[in-house]
């Protein structure tokens, strides 16, 4: 990195950055591209199973999820010896899935899950392709039949392979023990490099039952993947031009940011800019809420100061994200005269959607330190933007329309109340887990997220069922860590079976069932779309219903420690409770109204500029001068 | 729509192929031909792909292309800038009467007959798209049976190689 002292304007060029030009030395050249300590081990015979198991040692793989079955059972009878290696039974493949999410997420480390050929393997389909839309690193390895049986539908055969090309940053079939090393090893490389993404490993029965020569390191040959990480000199001096120049910048912030753990490098340059900073979905938290220069989260639910700073703006600083059609509403009407300087790892994001003026392919854990050194070069030569007329609109539009929700009509409870009461009382040092749907939502907004690695949901996939398992997964990776899974009662149901996992591996979470009755989300849109005809999302799990099942009753069965709360003023002594209990996992059964929604909200196939704040209520304009 | 023409270095290994193709589907790209073969390399394949597409959309699925671990290389050879081949064996309707005719219509397209029966040949061309639709076309009144066409093959012009910069930066 070369956030040294601030060059002098005609020493723009560094000769220790010129270098950086070279197209050779952009390219990743770790010493080793083996994760882990890269331990030497002379050639030793083993079984195939036990070399996978051995491998995952060596790539320093410390918590895996899983479930066995025929195809991978070589393979469970090495892992009974393994003293590194710690595995969690899981009660259903996706919540393995989720699970090695949930841990990828809050370590940064590549998140292992575990599964049998077949159903096994196709269990997993979900959470691969959650992870891939969501860029997170995970390793699924799955066994596969005899390689003699490949291709003759045999038992439990499924080409998970083929199934999850499309789902998968890449995937390895091996079929040959001594393969398995390297491959694992590249597996981990892959899935943790570049922009991040699940690596499946479909191993046959036969590779995990011969014998092998096991060494280590193997030898990773990738001829077609090159990872760039530095930023383009000339492209970041340029994009330094063009901030300078602005009057109207936003930093428009994505989950790459948190990916490349480049929290502080983005406080950094936002300060030096002074220019508003909205955090997406996925990058709740990259940037604290609590900042003066957080001016919220952009998009279809979004705060009206963060829509309309991206709307409004001349230069989208944007980093890390993707212009994913949650955020940018009907594309050609999406800032529409901003000009765009776009930073990401993936070369293939830039341009995909909005075409960049200035594009930087790399790490923002890179850009963004050499992007603030160019700018306080550029500042230094043509003075600092003068932001202020900017900040009067964004920061008159944060005062007047701050995130907020109204009281219920039906004497139930506000779930906006209960999920803001959650986060006050335990604060950001938590992990906060989000299901899909209207919690999701309610759970982005009304949360204080301030630092990165606390938020986490199913953005891009939009998994229902998320929640609970990669709950798990975060405690796991987190145990000292509060971690809340927010819940809605039809996500709940989906993937609730994990429970009994985390009471036996002693794994306490803290679930809050957001419970509306219904599908909420869906609901809403019934409301206002479908002139509020409720077809089928009525689930009868709250107040005043037959509460099939009763999510109380179900938390005791499962020998979790079950809670209703019913009340506005049992709200906080309920967390409370919770909060004091960490001997086993808590559900709490939040009953709340069904009728509450979630605003603000662009309506889909309009202009962000017609976001309402409330049904039929769009902000007041003011004119500019 | 605009036709490109597409050179991609693959690294030899199973499903590299049904890869390429998908992420041609997935992205909504009609593959107008497909030609895969061995390269001057071990290990090493090279896969021609003649695809419609408009400028940017191309540039998009070229980056997907390149996300693809297995893919090392991929040029876009233009017709002024490349050579480019179709390949194609046809079958015509050829009796006494008329066989005289269909030789000397291929003669003129320098194509050969590789197959001679009571009422049929089997003729052999090689050239650009152009001149086998040409062919095809002078062949057509004496009934076509049969048409097979490999994938176009394409080349840069002049004495550059494709493999030679890619398989360097890579061992660099």
């Amino acid at each position: 990195m070369s956030n040294g002292t601030p060059v002098s304007p005609g020493l723009a060029a560094k000769p220790a950055n010129r270098s950086k030009d070279a197209a050779v030395s952009s390219v990743v050249e770790a010493p080793s591209l083996v994760l882990g300590p890269n331990n030497i081990i002379a050639p030793t015979e083993m079984l195939g199973s036990h070399a996978i198991v051995r491998s995952l040692e060596e790539l320093g793989v410390k918590d895996v999820f899983g479930l066995p079955g025929g195809a991978i059972m070589p393979t469970y009878d090495a892992l009974m010896d393994s003293t590194k290696i710690n595995h969690v039974l899981v009660r259903h493949e996706q919540g393995a899935g989720h699970a090695a999410q949930g841990y990828a997420m809050v370590t940064g480390e590549v998140g292992v899950c575990i599964a049998t050929s077949g159903p096994g393997a196709t269990n997993l389909v979900t959470a691969i392709a959650d992870a891939h839309m969501d860029s997170v690193p995970m390793v699924a390895i799955t066994g596969q039949v005899h390689s003699a049986f490949i291709g003759s539908d045999a038992f439990q055969e499924a080409d998970i392979v083929g199934i999850t090309m499309p789902i998968t940053k890449h995937s390895f079939l091996v079929t040959k023990a001594a393969d398995i090393p390297r491959m694992l090893a590249s597996a981990f490389h892959i899935a943790s490099t570049g922009r991040p993404g699940p690596v499946l490993v479909d191993i046959t029965k036969d590779a995990q039952q011969s014998m092998m020569e096991f060494s280590w390191p193997p030898k990773i040959d990738l001829p077609g993947y090159k990872t760039v990480v530095r930023g383009h000199n000339k492209q970041v001096r340029e994009a330094a031009k063009l901030i300078a120049a602005s009057s109207r910048p936003v930093f428009y912030v994505g989950g790459g940011v948190i990916k490349a753990h480049a929290a502080a490098e983005l406080k950094e340059i936002a300060e030096l800019v002074g220019a508003p900073v909205v955090t997406t979905l996925q990058a709740r938290g990259a940037f604290p809420d609590s900042h003066e220069l957080h001016v919220g989260m952009p998009g279809m639910h979004g705060s009206v100061s963060a829509v309309t700073a991206l709307q409004q703006s001349d230069l989208l600083i944007t980093l890390g994200a993707r212009f994913d059609d949650r955020v940018t509403g009907v594309l050609h009407t999406f800032a529409p005269n901003a000009k765009v300087i776009h930073a990401d790892i993936d070369p293939a994001e830039i341009s995909k959607n909005r075409t960049a003026d200035i594009p930087i392919v790399g790490s923002v854990k890179e850009i963004i330190p050499e992007l603030a050194e160019a700018c306080r070069a550029r500042f230094a030569e043509s003075g600092t933007p003068d932001l202020t007329a900017w900040w009067s609109t964004i920061g008159r539009l944060r005062e007047t329309y701050p995130i907020g929700f109204t009281p219920t009509n039906d004497g139930l409870s506000a779930p906006q109340n209960v999920i803001q009461r959650i986060g006050e009382l335990t604060g950001p040092e938590a992990v906060y887990v989000a299901g899909v749907g209207q919690h999701q939502m309610w759970a982005a907004q009304f949360i204080k997220y301030e630092r990165p690695h606390a938020w986490l949901n199913s953005g891009g996939l939009g998994t229902m069922g998320y929640s609970v398992p990669a709950a798990m997964g975060a405690k796991v990776g987190n145990p000292d860590r509060v971690v809340w899974a927010i819940d809605g009662d039809g996500c709940f149901q989906m993937t609730n079976q994990e429970l009994a996992t985390c009471v036996i591996n002693k794994i306490p979470i803290k679930v809050a069932i957001i419970n509306n009755s219904s599908l909420g989300m869906v609901r809403q849109w019934q409301t206002l779309f479908y002139d509020s005809r409720y077809s089928n999302t009525d689930l009868n799990t709250g107040h005043g219903t037959a509460r099939v099942p009763d999510f109380v009753k179900l938390a005791d069965a499962y020998g979790c420690v079950g809670l209703r709360c019913e009340r506005d003023e049992d709200i906080d002594a309920t967390i409370q409770q919770a909060l004091a209990i960490n001997d086993r996992p808590v559900v709490i059964d939040f009953v709340v109204s069904r009728d509450s929604m979630v605003w603000p909200m662009v309506p889909t196939g309009v202009s962000n500029d017609l976001i309402q704040i409330a049904r039929g209520m769009t902000p007041e304009w003011e004119e500019e001068d | 729509m605009a036709r490109h023409t597409l050179s991609v270095l693959v690294e030899d290994v199973p499903g590299v192929l049904t890869r390429v193709a998908s992420l041609f589907a997935r992205r909504a790209f009609n593959i107008h031909s497909l030609a895969v073969g061995p390269t001057e390399n071990k290990g090493i394949s090279r896969i021609t792909v003649v695809v419609d597409a408009e400028g940017d959309l191309l540039e998009q699925v070229t980056k997907q292309l390149n996300k693809l671990i297995n893919v090392i290389k991929i040029v876009e050879l233009t017709p002024e800038a490349s050579v480019q081949r179709d390949h194609i064996l046809v079958k015509v309707r050829a009796d006494a009467a008329t066989r005289l005719q269909v030789t000397q219509a291929a003669d003129l397209f320098r194509a050969s007959v590789v197959d001679v029966s009571t009422d049929s040949l089997i003729i052999e061309a090689t050239g650009n798209a152009d001149k086998i639709n040409a062919l095809l076309a002078v062949l057509e009144p004496f009934g076509i049976r049969e048409i097979v066409q490999a994938g176009t093959l394409a080349v840069g012009r002049g004495s550059k190689s494709m493999s030679d910069r890619a398989l360097r930066s890579v061992s660099a």
